[in-house]
């Protein structure tokens, strides 16, 4: 059934990392980001791979979710693995058979590249395991909020994402339910060509296009209703407050991050 | 001679996660030919997910769905046939409408059978006919109907596909009272012409108890009775118990009763309350 589909994959389990400012776990996203990327060593891969260790335990997530996580990018990370193996030709050859030539320093490359890329998944995807989506748009909107100084609307994309999260599930819903009146009246959505598939779907899109546009108007009106004018002047329900562990979080990524440009530079050396 | 029958019929929602909930729980139930069933239960009883395995949208978590003898999960390659045999209408059924013309979307189901475009008009406009539709509105856009037309026109879908068994999920919710007794009405008519079985999902005892011959009563997920209307509702005692009502007019000459007026029991619908009080009247033995 459609209802299975988890979008926005948040994980309700009481952790730290549950508990935790989501200003504050965007923050530690991008220096994991940033530590990941600037780091040219396999040293500052142990380094982010110790740190997103700590990150998992401390969520408890069960291991089984980040490997969810990973299995749609396996394309790619083969893909990766690929280009790297073949394009890169530097140090011993290893093995070559008519074009196809791996060399040492393009094998290297690859398990470098790879790990980098599981890395990244699995770091950032703890961000929306941990983080409902709402609290996620919350937190964008204030990290986002300088920017209300040059005229961006601020406010008003964060509401627009929330909106668009919040009716998700409705829509999907909607859409079983379409699914099963037209297969009730003989809809074939699961065999034929696929020019025939395309032209089934549309009695299962135009009902639910419609439905999303009236939708939408009936939001309008009872958010004029209760006469909202947008971000200006508008109090929370639920306040963002850094605690002592978000400052403790802070610190431990700042400490991360310089111990792995030391590490880089200590790598030039 | 029974048409639908179930046999240890159970579907678990979401099964082996922490959202697991049973909603049909060993149902055996046998539906005779030719009769108007009411369905009637509180919300969350399970009535809808058990309509839902009469025409094979839902698979039993366990269990068996027969139709006319045959199990309709024993051929998978045959499922699209059982669901012209056994036509669903859901709750607010105009949220599936979608053609360009009112035509042309009563006409999907039949269209999906593989009829011939003769055979298909003959139906459009026979079941339009029967429902009390206009035959200028068959030329509109559905989306330019009024709510009670768009009803009439996504019902009409299903009708034309001349199931032998129909299944309608409150088709008059949401319409105001004059509009449910036509519908009504039009339904019952139908079943008679066509002499199929119809189930009527409902919420309005007043409308089962007029308009039906048997009543399914759904409990907390588990067949409370399959029974004659009037043998339900004589149970109203346990009827209240699990939060449903007796008609009315059931209710008001229960209370009748209790003064010590000498009213027969299984009167429940309005048109023969009126009789027997008359009859009563016409007797003197109004002592009031």
């Amino acid at each position: 059934m459609l209802k299975d589909i988890t979008l926005g994959q948040y994980f309700p389990v009481d952790s730290v990392l549950h508990r935790m400012d989501p200003r504050f776990k965007i923050i530690f996203t991008m220096l994991f980001i940033i530590m990941l990327f600037a780091g040219n060593s396999i040293w500052t891969l142990v380094l982010g791979a110790v740190f997103v260790l700590m990150a998992q335990l401390l969520s408890k997530i069960p291991l089984k979710m980040s490997w969810k996580s990973i299995k749609p990018i396996l394309p790619i990370l083969v893909f990766t693995a690929v280009l790297n193996l073949e394009f890169i030709s530097s140090g011993d050859v290893l093995w070559e058979w008519s074009f196809i030539k791996i060399t040492e320093g393009g094998l290297q490359t690859s398990v470098f590249m790879i790990c980098r890329i599981i890395l990244l998944i699995v770091g950032s995807s703890l961000l929306t395991y941990t983080t409902s989506p709402i609290l996620l748009t919350d937190a964008i909107e204030a990290l986002m909020s300088p920017l209300r100084k040059i005229k961006f609307p601020v406010h008003e994309m964060a509401m627009m994402m929330s909106i668009a999260l919040r009716f998700i599930p409705t829509l999907l819903e909607e859409t079983d339910k379409i699914m099963s009146a037209q297969k009730a009246r003989g809809a074939a959505l699961d065999s034929g060509k696929l020019t025939q598939r395309v032209k089934a779907l549309i009695p299962i899109l135009i009902p639910l296009f419609v439905s999303a546009f009236r939708r939408a108007e009936e939001l309008a009106t009872a958010m004029e209703c209760r006469c909202y004018r947008g971000g200006e002047g508008r109090t929370r329900l639920r306040q963002l407050r850094a605690e002592k562990r978000d400052y403790i979080g802070l610190f431990v990524c700042l400490v991360f991050l310089a111990a792995s440009i030391v590490l880089n530079v200590l790598h030039k050396v | 001679m029974a048409i639908l029958k179930t046999e240890g019929l159970t579907y678990t929602y979401s099964a082996g996660t922490p959202f697991e909930k049973t909603a049909v729980d060993h149902v055996d139930l046998c539906i005779e030919e030719h009769t108007m069933v009411g369905v009637i239960g509180h919300t969350g009883s399970g009535k809808s997910t058990l309509m839902q395995h009469f025409n094979g949208l839902l698979k039993p978590t366990s269990g068996k769905i027969l139709l006319d003898g045959k199990d309709i999960w024993a051929d998978k390659q045959k499922m699209r046939e059982v669901r012209f045999r056994v036509g669903l209408v859901f709750q607010y059924p105009e949220y599936q409408l979608f053609e360009e013309t009112v035509f042309k979307d009563i006409a999907f189901g039949p269209r999906n059978m593989g009829l011939g475009e003769e055979e298909i008009k003959r139906r459009v406009l026979e079941t339009a006919d029967a429902l009390g539709m206009d035959r200028e509105l068959l030329k509109r856009s559905p989306f330019a109907l009024s709510g009670g037309q768009k009803r009439r026109a996504a019902i009409a879908g299903v009708m034309a596909m001349r199931p032998e068994v129909l299944i309608l999920d409150e088709p008059c919710a949401g319409l105001d009272p004059k509009g449910r007794n036509l519908m009504l009405q039009q339904i019952r008519d139908y079943q008679k012409k066509t002499q199929s079985t119809v189930l009527l999902v409902s919420h309005s005892m007043e409308d089962v108890a007029e308009f039906t011959q048997k009543l399914l009563v759904m409990s907390k997920a588990k067949l409370f009775c399959y029974d004659d209307t009037a043998a339900v509702f004589r149970r109203s005692a346990e009827l209240r118990e699990m939060g449903l009502r007796v008609p009315q007019i059931a209710s008001v000459m229960e209370k009748l009763r209790n003064r010590g007026f000498a009213l027969p029991e299984d009167l429940y619908t309005v048109e023969q309350a009126r009789d027997a009080m008359l009859h009563l009247l016409q007797k003197g033995g109004s002592t009031c």
